[in-house]
């Protein structure tokens, strides 16, 4: 494989930013045209390697290293690979990168203030500098790197949340999440480190590369310390309960593309990183405290769901419905066996194409209609009924149906936690319930019931590139459900490797 | 006695000196209206000078020469090419400068001040070291105070003075006993000839004064936003950068050089300055209103983080403290150079007035965008790289508490940075007709701007033969 097919992905969007920053300001469809191409070329690129990638064979692959310091102490490596759990997540990108701009190309509908009109030339640079952070991390398997790509990620999200946002929670809301993802990552960097300099003294060997770190044999007594802020402050981007309080408010301000990045990739990115760094490189540590981790997830799949339910925003509704799922996400994690794992891997990239497409719904209904008062909307099917199709699914993944990737993922996870505390997994199961609830709720008074009179001739039905981009999420997420081998198997091989790890089979 | 080892070991001086009597020579013949023009003259024979003494310049094994006045190392080398370009910039940004820039002493005194620099972090001997201080100050005082009739670069300039000579004061008393306990004025025979007590602690907190006021540490501060605000913001550029970097340049020698033997008790003296400094550094930059105030408490802090390096003792500590200097030196000049870019056109300097500024000069907002995230510590920008280093340094020599407090720090920064873009990219002008009001850039600062900013994003990217210079510079302390 001579083909450096990651780091193209991963740059790509980085260039398409210069490319598209060097245009002149006024030339608005010319920077859109740009984005997309980059957008459909990456996703292009991330389906080859995903189609690829040889299970059998499993582990690392599609490897590029290429040394970027090597001086006495300090060797940091530009090292690409992915396995079972990152190309999953990698096509994920993708796949919300391409619908993120589909769905940002707007409108010129006079009743609609649909997708970026104001300097869309800024927000898709900006946009694709988050997205070559996401991809850089996903792929990158030396830690330093990592790093750096995480804090690419992240610094974006407060332009495009605070520029592009909703005006009346934007400043507030962009400026609590950067601090909290900030402080997050800063908490894991001294962890990082740490366990830097104590790898090197155990092997001699000073390197970030994670390969090298998993060997480093650290102490018993040095994973139960560091575990916990490194996981933590990861996880913190996962949403994880306590530190969740940033999502939804963030979803919320958020312009509509930027909401799918941001619930569909990024709060991935955190758990991602979560396991790839907390659990991969310290499992002892993470056996000693996988209790805390299960209870702080079981805590946010009950209580998401719960505030969910009450919300009559319905942007929040699907802010919270995000942390409930991201909860069984950590819950997955917290078992460490293997149906658990299994069963994390492959929600997280359900819950991202299914909550991308959640988020887009809402974008579309609120740029017409121009609130998200659960209660003032209703019939939007006689209008948009494509829309009504796409949310519709996408419920039903939520809810776990069968036939759905939300199936394929959830359940898995629940025999995960059943075979190690029972309890936990009659209680997480309570979320399920309630997520029926709201789900069915809001199909019934948002997309069926009467349109209020003053939408009468004023709602548009959704344009072409949006039912484009509800088409390509909906099909993910059937084709997984009904033939779970498209992602399962990778997902295993990814796992497997997990356990080794772990010291278990 | 003249051989070419010693030619070499002061080639840029040389240069720079050429430079200057060069201006001297020429300005006068020019009109008023032309004299702008010694800024292209400066810059591009300065940027010569940094070629040639690249190619002929290069040390080999650190040898003193000038008996023992000059040292001959890496060190001095990398910190000179730093300072030559510093003023490269600096000259450029001045051009621009109304009250200034048209005049050729500006560019004089500057010179002058760089050859003190450059001696500075070349220095091997008290003796010198304390002329290279002074002759760097003595000139940039007067910068300070350059535009007469302005109340307040008039204040600036005396007020630098005023800490300046007496903080030197006492760094000199510091020397003069160091001489008395020992002997010698030669830095690299100081090993070893101090007994351990109270007197030799107070002859480094002596020495600490003035080095702190150089490189502005809390609480040797007090001077830094007044000047900053006052001075002409070219000077204060240069005062924030190269001026500080040299304080750091002489701290590194001396200490690590001279006194490894009592490092407990000075590195401890330091991690305590460093951790007031990023503090109050910081918290005294959240209030700020003026965009040259604010960068005045942040580069204050930022000297804060550059100590967490000097801290380690160690030789990844120093190379992350010069790598450090090298990427705030970037990144600083960059945001003071948009202030001025800005300042130029509209005349203001509050925060509130670069409301809209993404709508009137995109690219410039890009840059400050460069130079601000680059401050708050985030890549793919050079202040990324500098802090994990350092941080890393600290670390490594169990400082752990120490990076903590950098860390809690960094995060008050990325709030009043990220605050500061706000106006830039949210907010817009109170009539909302941005396009009317467009700012724009003259060839100096697109030149000047745009080397800064790709140098910014370089440092923080393709890091590696950086931090390989710094780490041959910081190989030649131990």
């Amino acid at each position: 494989m001579n083909f450096p097919v990651l780091s193209v992905i991963t740059f790509t969007p980085m260039v398409a930013a210069v490319l598209i920053l060097l245009l002149p300001a006024q030339r608005k469809n010319e920077a859109r045209a740009v984005a997309l191409a980059a957008a459909t070329f990456a996703l292009i690129l991330s389906l080859w390697a995903y189609f690829n990638y040889d299970q059998a064979a499993a582990g690392y692959q599609f490897v590029e290293k290429y040394t970027w310091l090597n001086l006495g102490q300090l060797n940091i490596s530009l090292h690409f690979g992915v396995d079972g759990i990152s190309m999953p997540l990698v096509l994920l990108t993708g796949v919300v990168m391409f619908t993120g701009v589909l769905i940002s190309w707007g409108d010129d509908h006079p009743h609609v203030m649909a997708g970026i009109q104001d300097r869309p030339r800024e927000f898709f640079a900006f946009l694709f500098v988050l997205a070559s952070g996401v991809f850089g991390v996903f792929v990158s398997l030396d830690l330093f790197m990592l790093f750096f790509f995480y804090e690419i990620a992240v610094f974006p999200m407060y332009l495009l949340i605070v520029i592009w946002g909703w005006i009346v929670t934007r400043e507030y809301a962009a400026m609590k999440l950067t601090l909290y993802l900030f402080i997050g990552s800063v908490v894991s960097l001294v962890g990082v480190l740490v366990m830097y300099w104590v790898a090197g003294q155990n092997t001699g060997v000073y390197t970030f590369d994670m390969l090298q770190m998993e060997k480093a044999g650290f102490s018993q007594t040095f994973q139960d310390i560091w575990f916990l802020p490194v996981f933590l402050g990861f996880a913190v981007l996962g949403g994880i309960w306590p530190f969740h309080n940033w999502s939804p408010d963030g979803h919320v301000a958020a312009p509509t593309a930027v909401s799918m990045f941001h619930a569909g990739v990024l709060m991935k990115l955190g758990a991602f990183a979560a396991l790839r760094v907390g659990i991969m490189l310290l499992p002892q540590g993470a056996q000693t405290w996988s209790w805390l981790i299960m209870m702080f997830a079981a805590i946010a799949v009950v209580y998401g769901a719960y505030i969910a339910f009450v919300q009559t925003d319905f942007k929040y509704m699907v802010g919270f419905s995000s942390v409930s799922h991201m909860g069984l996400v950590m819950l997955g994690f917290s078992t460490l066996n293997r149906d658990g794992l299994l069963g994390s891997g492959v929600q997280m990239f359900s819950h991202g194409v299914m909550t991308a497409l959640f988020f887009a719904v809402v974008g579309m209904i609120y740029d017409r209609a121009h609130t998200r008062e659960i209660p003032e909307l209703g019939g939007i099917n006689k209008i948009m009924p494509f829309a009504t199709i796409g949310f519709i699914i996408g419920g039903l993944v939520s809810m776990g149906m069968p036939g759905f990737s939300g199936f394929v993922a959830e359940f898995p996870i629940f025999m995960g936690v059943w075979g190690t505390q029972w309890l936990v997994a009659v209680i997480a199961s309570i979320s399920i319930v309630i997520t029926a609830a709201y789900i069915m709720r809001n199909i019934r008074q948002v997309f069926f019931g009467e349109l209020p009179q003053k939408f009468e001739g004023h709602l548009t039905d959704i344009t072409i590139l949006d039912k484009v981009a509800i088409v390509v999420l909906c099909l993910f997420m059937i084709v997984i459900g009904l033939f779970p081998n498209f992602m399962v198997p990778l997902v295993q091989t990814g796992v497997d490797n997990i356990l080794r790890l772990l010291g278990g089979a | 006695m003249f051989t070419p080892t010693v030619f070499a070991s002061i080639l840029p001086e040389i240069l720079i000196l050429v430079i200057a009597l060069l201006v001297l020579v020429v300005e006068p013949f020019w009109k008023e209206e032309k004299r702008r023009n010694v800024g292209w003259l400066v810059a591009g024979s300065l940027l010569l000078a940094m070629v040639i003494s690249f190619l002929f310049g290069q040390p080999g094994e650190p040898t003193a020469t000038l008996g023992g006045m000059v040292r001959f190392d890496w060190l001095g080398f990398f910190f000179k090419q730093l300072f030559m370009f510093a003023a490269a910039v600096t000259a450029l940004l001045l051009m621009e400068n109304e009250k200034v820039g048209r005049r050729g002493e500006a560019y004089l005194l500057m010179l002058a001040s760089l050859i003190g620099m450059n001696l500075m972090a070349s220095a091997g001997d008290l003796v010198m070291l304390y002329l290279a201080i002074e002759t760097t100050s003595i000139p940039l005082y007067v910068l300070a105070g350059f535009m007469l009739a302005d109340e307040k670069s008039t204040e600036a300039g005396f007020k630098y003075l005023l800490f300046g000579a007496m903080t030197s004061a006492v760094m000199l008393y510091g020397f003069s006993l160091l001489f008395g306990f020992t002997g010698t004025t030669d830095i690299y025979q100081l090993i070893g000839k101090l007994q351990p007590g109270i007197a030799t602690f107070g002859v480094l907190a002596l020495i600490l004064v003035g080095i702190g006021f150089k490189v502005s540490v809390v609480p040797f501060h007090f001077w830094a936003p007044d000047v900053y605000e006052g001075a002409p913001t070219p000077v204060a550029g240069f005062l924030s950068t190269a001026s500080k970097a040299a304080g750091f340049a002489v701290l590194i020698r001396l200490f690590f050089v001279a006194f490894p033997d009592f490092a407990p008790s000075w590195t401890l003296a330091l991690a305590i300055l460093s951790a007031v400094t990023m503090t109050v550094g910081n918290l005294l930059a959240l209030p700020q209103t003026n965009i040259k105030r604010l960068l005045a408490f942040s580069s204050i802090s930022h000297a804060g983080y550059a100590l967490i390096g000097a801290v380690a003792l160690s030789q990844l500590g120093a190379a992350s403290v010069v790598f450090y200097l090298a990427a705030y030196i970037l990144t600083n000049l960059l945001a003071f150079g948009i202030v001025m870019a800005f300042s130029r056109v509209t005349g203001l300097e509050d925060l509130k007035d670069y409301s809209g500024m993404s709508r009137r000069s995109p690219w410039l907002a890009l840059m400050m965008l460069a130079a601000f995230l680059s401050l708050a510590g985030m890549p793919p920008f050079g202040g990324f790289v500098a802090k994990v280093f350092v941080f890393a340094a600290g670390i490594q020599a169990g400082y752990v508490w120490l990076v903590v407090i950098g860390i809690l720090n960094s995060i008050v920064g990325v709030y009043y940075y990220l605050n500061a873009l706000k106006y830039v990219y949210l907010f817009r002008m109170p009539e909302q007709d941005e396009e009317n009001h467009p700012v724009p850039l003259t060839r100096p600062y697109v030149i000047a701007l745009a080397v800064l900013a790709i140098g910014v994003i370089l440092i923080g990217t393709v890091f590696a033969p950086w931090f390989s210079w710094s780490d041959a510079a910081a190989l030649n302390l131990f």
